[in-house]
């Protein structure tokens, strides 16, 4: 075997990893508890320093002795196996203090340590115990960050949308006697369950609602694709004095603030008799967002070679019949970014919905939720309404995530 | 030759001009001209009732109905402005006289042709109302047509009036009414602090996020799609979402914050304005409300960062890592030698993007917290002297010094564009 023998370095390092990664499981595991059962309750550090000491001090003599094999692994699991059970016993069955023996402080106890012990071993890897630097200390502190700033920012991306969901599924008397439970309660008839659902889509009209933001954004995406299409036909393959200057100006408009541009447009279709309509509203969101189809169509444009357009014109096609039968379906795929993009933004417009729609039978969803608001009605509604909003936009955004990241970082998106 | 040639450069240009028509149409139309009339309107003394034209309102009533035939008929006409300030013009009142009955002693203001009567006013101050009385002689074919009782006649009043958008006096009293107002430089000074720090916060958060999801791991697409998340949202849910988790008796932040002892009592995050932080003994104001308003921002729109700058750091080569690897380099010198000198000029161009488009924001300040609480921006401003208070000029004023502002940032902002193409 080998000679070498693992440094006090390389065990307290070993061991300072595992205090870290103790806090964070047992962190997770307090915080999946409290926010899915009644119970609260956060273990105090004087008992997670120690242990995670401990652990991680197993874990780097375990990883140093058995290197080069599997074993090591199962080993590690195992004393965290072994930490667990003596959470569980020293505290009689309660480890997190509550009042009566749980599921999650059992369930939990045993896989918090296991879970510490092999993030501590994974965070060891590349890492000489007998040999141990300075740099290793550095590439340790690193992945330790890594790992907590992984967890922050998940946590922090999901706690919203997860306390929606949560939310929209909980009467008010539940909530109001503890608002740190997210838990629902699923075994209840489905009718209770998803009473906000029924009541918002129906008593509140939101079904009427999704039926009128979905008329709007895919009107929206019509009326900005064809004079977008055209108009970066016309920027990128026709000469014409002033060409470079529209390019530049399309940009300019891009920038021009919403708010700047409601007061106008507020007063004067008002006095045409455009602005409690669907039409009108439409017409600003096309006009909101022609400036970025266009000018990210034009970027895309001037990558696709012309030999195919001039091959078409040859063969006796007109320009119509180009862009018609060569340039559209060349371009399918930055078109359909493109025109997910402004359905996106049709759909999450909020401030000129919010101005000129006035009447309830062609409010959109964004326009609803805020009428929902005004009535008083209990946060389940309001986060039912939350969810309908956002679910088709969620859907839409995960099943074309690809076509989406891609246009997102070449033109960026109006907001 | 050259004379077809040109011809042809002619027929390009016009057939271009045709294809860039629709979209120059609609911009102009819905975006150049709002922007132009945001500053005619903010020298234009109009409140938000002068939208609705001022109109001529008539009312009529019957004082005597005939019994028998050689009675009269007596109807009054009420005519008002139904604006108490503005003018009308054109005021045309035109009514039928039925069957079987002859004005009595006809005033000299109607006109009687074809059994209607008329009478026309060149003008009609604001909040003028009169009345005017017509006797009717009745006789047997009024009473064996069937004449209604309430208003036999059916009058009718056309008017018309000025456009006030158009027509009322230029004026300074706009802004000046903005700048006066009270807390007008506490606007003025979040408008610079919330963008300032959102976009600071947002990149910094951006850079983070990149860096972690930067090399290869299990997860990794996974966590990359669920990062965007919070910029893919309708705004309108993300902030309900916030303002509920955030509320001090229902929020579950609260909730735990408090169990866990980091707070002593639930505080109402949205609506206090100033708070005290102890820091190493000291205590030191801290503005509670806009510093959420602003970690809402950071956290709606670091993904928008964390996006650019990832594909910045996955277009480096694996190599240069290595390398540094092998001159033994440790994280914050091979952080500070490779990705950030690639970064750097995405981190400028992204932070002004984001300082621009914060600045300009309504909606997430709005739905926080509606401009409450020390977090009222100029956009807020905008629409609180506009719809607010009703003073549509004032609100336009607002838009102009906001507007102003913006072009100075778009100067520095396309200058700077123009040096990294230049690069």
């Amino acid at each position: 075997m080998n000679k070498r023998t693992i440094t006090p370095q390389g065990l307290a390092a070993s061991a300072v990893l595992g205090i870290f990664y103790t806090i964070l499981t047992v962190f997770i595991w307090y915080l999946t508890v409290s926010l899915l059962s009644p119970h609260n309750a956060l273990p105090s550090l004087m008992h997670m320093i120690p242990s995670g000491l401990l652990l991680g001090a197993a874990v780097g003599y375990l990883r140093h002795t058995y290197r080069g094999n599997t074993r090591g692994k199962a080993l590690s699991a195992a004393a965290g196996a072994v930490m667990g059970l003596a959470w569980l016993l020293l505290s009689g069955f309660r480890p997190l203090g509550t009042e009566t023996v749980t599921f999650g402080g059992i369930l939990g106890s045993l896989l918090a340590f296991p879970a510490a012990a092999l993030f501590s071993r994974n965070s060891l890897r590349d890492v000489t115990l007998w040999n141990f630097e300075k740099g290793h200390a550095e590439l340790l502190a690193m992945r330790i960050l890594k790992s907590f700033g992984i967890f922050i920012f998940t946590l922090a991306v999901v706690f919203p949308f997860f306390f929606m969901l949560s939310s929209s599924l909980k009467p008010r008397a539940e909530y109001l006697m503890d608002p740190a439970n997210l838990s629902v309660n699923l075994m209840q008839p489905a009718a209770d369950l998803f009473r906000g659902y029924t009541d918002v889509l129906i008593r509140f009209n939101f079904f009427q609602f999704i039926l009128n933001s979905a008329f709007v954004s895919m009107a929206t995406v019509i009326i900005t694709l064809i004079p977008a299409i055209l108009g970066a036909y016309a920027v990128t393959r026709l000469h014409f004095p002033g060409r470079n200057v529209m390019s530049r100006i399309i940009l300019l408009i891009y920038m021009f603030p919403a708010i700047v541009l409601v007061i106008p447009l507020y007063s004067v279709f008002t006095q045409l008799g455009l602005r409690d309509t669907r039409h009108g509203l439409l017409l600003v969101y096309a006009a909101m967002t022609i400036p970025v189809a266009l000018y990210t169509l034009r970027s895309y444009f001037m990558t696709l070679h012309q030999d195919l357009e001039d091959a078409g014109l040859i063969d006796g096609l007109s320009r119509f019949g180009v862009i018609l039968r060569i340039t559209i379906p060349l371009s399918t795929p930055a078109i359909a970014s493109i025109g997910l993009f402004v359905f996106m933004i049709a759909w999450n417009e909020f401030l000129f919905a919010y101005m000129f729609l006035d009447t309830p039978s062609i409010f959109t969803l964004a326009r609803g939720m805020v009428m929902l608001d005004d009535q008083e009605v209990p946060r389940q509604y309001l986060m039912a309404g939350a969810v309908i909003i956002t679910v088709p936009i969620m859907v839409l955004f995960v099943k074309f995530q690809k076509l989406l990241v891609g246009g997102l970082t070449a033109g960026g998106v109006k907001e | 030759m050259k004379r077809k040639y040109r011809s042809l450069a002619a027929q390009e240009a016009r057939l271009a001009f045709w294809m860039l028509l629709p979209a120059l149409l609609i911009v102009a139309s819905i975006i150049l001209f709002p922007v132009i009339a945001n500053f005619w309107i903010s020298f234009k003394s109009i409140g938000l009732g002068d939208l609705r034209p001022p109109v001529a309102v008539i009312r009529e009533r019957v004082t005597a109905f005939p019994e028998q035939p050689g009675e009269e008929l007596a109807v009054s006409y009420q005519v008002r402005n139904s604006s108490r300030e503005r003018q009308l013009t054109d005021v045309i009142i035109t009514a039928d006289i039925p069957e079987g009955l002859t004005p009595v002693e006809p005033a000299g203001m109607w006109e009687f042709e074809n059994r209607q009567m008329t009478a026309g006013f060149a003008q009609w101050e604001g909040g003028r109302s009169e009345t005017f009385e017509v006797r009717f002689l009745a006789d047997e074919a009024f009473f064996q047509a069937d004449v209604p009782e309430r208003s036999p006649t059916s009058a009718e009043v056309i008017s018309s009036s000025k456009n006030a958008l158009i027509h009322s006096p230029f004026t300074l009293e706009n802004f000046r009414t903005v700048l006066r107002a009270r807390n007008f430089h506490r606007s003025l000074i979040n408008s610079f602090v919330y963008p300032f720090m959102g976009a600071l916060l947002s990149i910094i958060l951006g850079i983070m996020a990149a860096l972690m999801l930067n090399k290869r791991f299990f997860g990794q697409g996974f966590l990359r799609g669920l990062y965007l998340f919070p910029y893919v949202s309708p705004i309108i849910a993300a902030t309900f979402v916030w303002v509920f988790f955030l509320d001090p008796f229902s929020g579950t932040v609260n909730a735990l914050l408090v169990d866990t002892g980091i707070l002593a009592e639930p505080v109402s995050f949205l609506s206090v304005r100033m708070t005290e932080l102890s820091l190493f003994g000291m205590s030191i104001p801290f503005p509670l409300a806009l510093s959420m308003v602003i970690f809402f921002d950071a956290w709606r729109y670091f993904p928008f960062a964390f996006l650019f700058i990832l594909s910045r750091l996955q277009a480096i080569p694996e190599q240069l890592y290595e390398s540094a690897e092998v001159d033994g380099a440790g994280f914050f010198r091979k952080f500070w030698s490779i990705p950030l000198p690639q970064i750097t000029t995405v981190l400028g161009t992204l932070f002004l993007l984001r300082f621009m488009w914060t600045f300009n924001k309504f909606d997430d300040v709005f739905l926080l917290t509606g401009g409450a609480a020390g977090t009222k921006t100029l956009p807020i401003e905008v629409y609180d002297n506009a719809f607010g208070r009703g003073n549509i000029g004032a609100g336009s004023a607002s838009a102009v010094l906001l507007f102003l502002m913006l072009g100075v940032f778009m100067l520095i902002y396309f200058r700077l564009l123009r040096e990294v193409d230049n690069e």
